[in-house]
This record gives C-alpha cells, sequence and structure tokens, in this order.
C-alpha cells in the first residue's frame, strides 16, 4: 500500500467509482423525494 | 384531486396532493433499503481494506490489479442489469403491466452507471498495463456499443410520445440488450483480442488466494449497491407513473368540467 506503483490510475478507478455511485445514489433519492410529495401515501406501496 | 399550496412554499416546487399526510415516509427509503443501505456501505468498507491493504500486488501488473476488484464486478453488474431490463421489456410486451415497464427503466438506468465505471476502469488498468487508454479491441468495441445501446433506450424513453407506445419502443429495444451481452461476453472468444480470458468462470481460476477474497468481496460490495440502487431507481420510475397517472385524470376532470359548463350554459 506504502509503495503502491501505478496509485494514479488506482486512485482515479476507485474515487471515479465511488465518486459516480455517490453522486447517482443521491440523484435517485432526491428525485424520489421530488416525486412522492406529489402522490398520496396509499400509493407508495413501500410505506 | 386538486394540489394544495402549503403556507411559505417555494413558488414551483412541487407541492403535496391531497391524501400526504406528515408521517408518510418522504421519499423511495424504507426499512429494507435502509438495511441494504448499511449492509452496503459496510461492505464497501471491506472492500476498500483488503482491496487496498491486505491483497498483494500482482507479478506481472503490479498495483495496477487493484483496478480489477471494482472493474470485474462493475461489468457483470452492467450485464444484471441489462438481464433485468431484457426480461421485464419481455413481460412487458406480454402482460403490459405498468411495474414491468418500471423494472425495465431502473435496469437499463442502474446498468448504465456500471457500463461507464466498467469503461471508466478498464481504461484506466489499459493505460500501464497496455500502454494506451483505449483501442478498438473486441471487448472494448461491443462494451462501448452496449453503451451507446443502453444511452438509446434511455433516450427513447424520455420521447414525448403516448406512454403505451412509448413503453413498446423501449420494450422492443430492451430485448437487444442480452444478445449484446452475450456478444459482449464471447467477444474475446469469438475475435482476437488484447482483452484477457474470463478469471473466475473456468476450471482452473487465474486467480487465489488474498487477491480471490478482495474480489469476491468486490462482488458483494457491488452487489449490495446494485440492489439498492435497483430499488430506489423502480420506486421512482413507479413514482413517476403515478405522477403522470394523476395529472391526466386532472387534465381530464378539467376538460370534463369545461364540457359540463358549456352545455349547462
Amino acid at each position: 500500500m506504502i509503495a503502491m506503483t501505478h496509485v494514479g490510475y488506482v486512485a482515479a478507478a476507485w474515487l471515479g467509482t465511488f465518486g459516480l455511485i455517490g453522486g447517482y445514489a443521491l440523484a435517485v433519492v432526491r428525485r424520489g423525494r421530488k416525486l412522492s410529495r406529489q402522490v398520496p401515501p396509499g400509493e407508495r406501496r413501500w410505506s | 384531486m386538486t394540489a394544495t399550496t402549503q403556507p411559505g412554499a417555494v413558488a414551483g416546487t412541487p407541492q403535496p396532493r391531497s391524501g400526504d399526510t406528515a408521517g408518510a415516509p418522504a421519499g423511495t427509503g424504507s426499512r429494507g433499503t435502509r438495511i441494504v443501505g448499511l449492509l452496503a456501505l459496510a461492505s464497501i468498507a471491506l472492500l476498500v481494506l483488503y482491496g487496498l491493504v491486505i491483497s498483494p500486488a500482482d507479478v506481472e501488473m503490479d498495483d495496477a490489479v487493484r483496478l480489477m476488484y471494482v472493474h470485474v464486478p462493475s461489468a457483470t453488474y452492467l450485464y444484471v442489469g441489462c438481464f433485468v431490463t431484457t426480461l421485464a421489456s419481455g413481460l412487458w410486451l406480454w402482460k403490459r403491466t405498468a411495474g414491468w415497464d418500471a423494472l425495465a427503466e431502473a435496469g437499463a438506468e442502474v446498468g448504465l452507471v456500471f457500463a461507464v465505471i466498467t469503461l471508466g476502469t478498464g481504461s484506466l488498468w489499459g493505460r500501464p498495463t497496455w500502454g494506451t487508454y483505449w483501442t478498438w479491441d473486441a471487448r472494448l468495441t461491443s462494451t462501448a456499443v452496449l453503451t451507446a445501446l443502453l444511452v438509446g433506450y434511455l433516450a427513447l424513453r424520455r420521447l414525448d410520445l403516448d406512454p403505451d407506445a412509448r413503453s413498446a419502443r423501449a420494450a422492443v429495444l430492451g430485448l437487444l440488450l442480452v444478445p449484446n451481452v452475450v456478444i459482449v461476453n464471447r467477444s474475446v472468444e469469438w475475435w482476437r483480442s488484447l482483452h484477457q480470458d474470463s478469471t473466475l468462470t473456468r476450471i482452473d481460476p487465474t486467480i487465489e488466494g488474498d487477491m480471490l477474497v478482495a474480489l469476491m468481496v468486490g462482488f458483494l460490495a457491488l452487489g449490495l449497491v446494485f440492489s439498492w440502487l435497483m430499488i430506489h431507481r423502480f420506486r421512482v420510475a413507479w413514482l413517476s407513473q403515478q405522477v403522470d397517472r394523476i395529472d391526466l385524470d386532472e387534465a381530464l376532470a378539467e376538460r370534463r368540467a369545461e364540457a359540463e359548463a358549456e352545455v349547462a350554459r
């Protein structure tokens, strides 16, 4: 770990992967909150 | 059903509809998704530990092997997303049930996220290993075509068409995803390719020890992330269908009221 080769590529891949997943997850959750305000609770079958 | 305006609400923001209650969940989350989310976070922490700290460097790839622990599972869940979309598209064409349509949409969008990760991490692995970020190799090219197909599918779903016609066209395109996945998966055998053969799905796997454990933890972590995203994205698609239906009901009620007022005059 300390003397890692190709550290730039490894860091870019891992940060890019979890950055993209985190950003997408946030966008999906925000979109869900926005839409659920427009739908009666009875239509939200998971509630 | 009419929309109500809350005191102090910001203009332009969606307002709660009648029937909304303060105790109802505020979004697409549930107890189940919170459990899956916590398990996903814990397994990501384990993946970081195993993938970046415990597992050793490879004798040929050096530390570039650590990209494999996110690249290989991402490619697998790209395939799973495509499989879900194709299956749900077929079932929608058969049953015409809204839930299958929502599931097909969710599979394609989450699959696209994993396609971008697959291509990105693959390029970053290719530079130190092959000396280039991109080459028109059979595996890379077929993966790019699959990604373009997913983008096209999602673009088709955003066309301003009759909802049934839009779903039908999207479902037909969705059926093409799994055949493309087969082409991507078999491309290293059907054509001469720079890309390495399968690592795990052979009788004598080319990976073992802590590296194999790190890869398995990668499958677990990204599998939980994929599941969490799929559940939330499916619920978003479901909510979107309900909003469209409510809007249509309201428009029809308004039109009916206008027609009745004209008759009464």
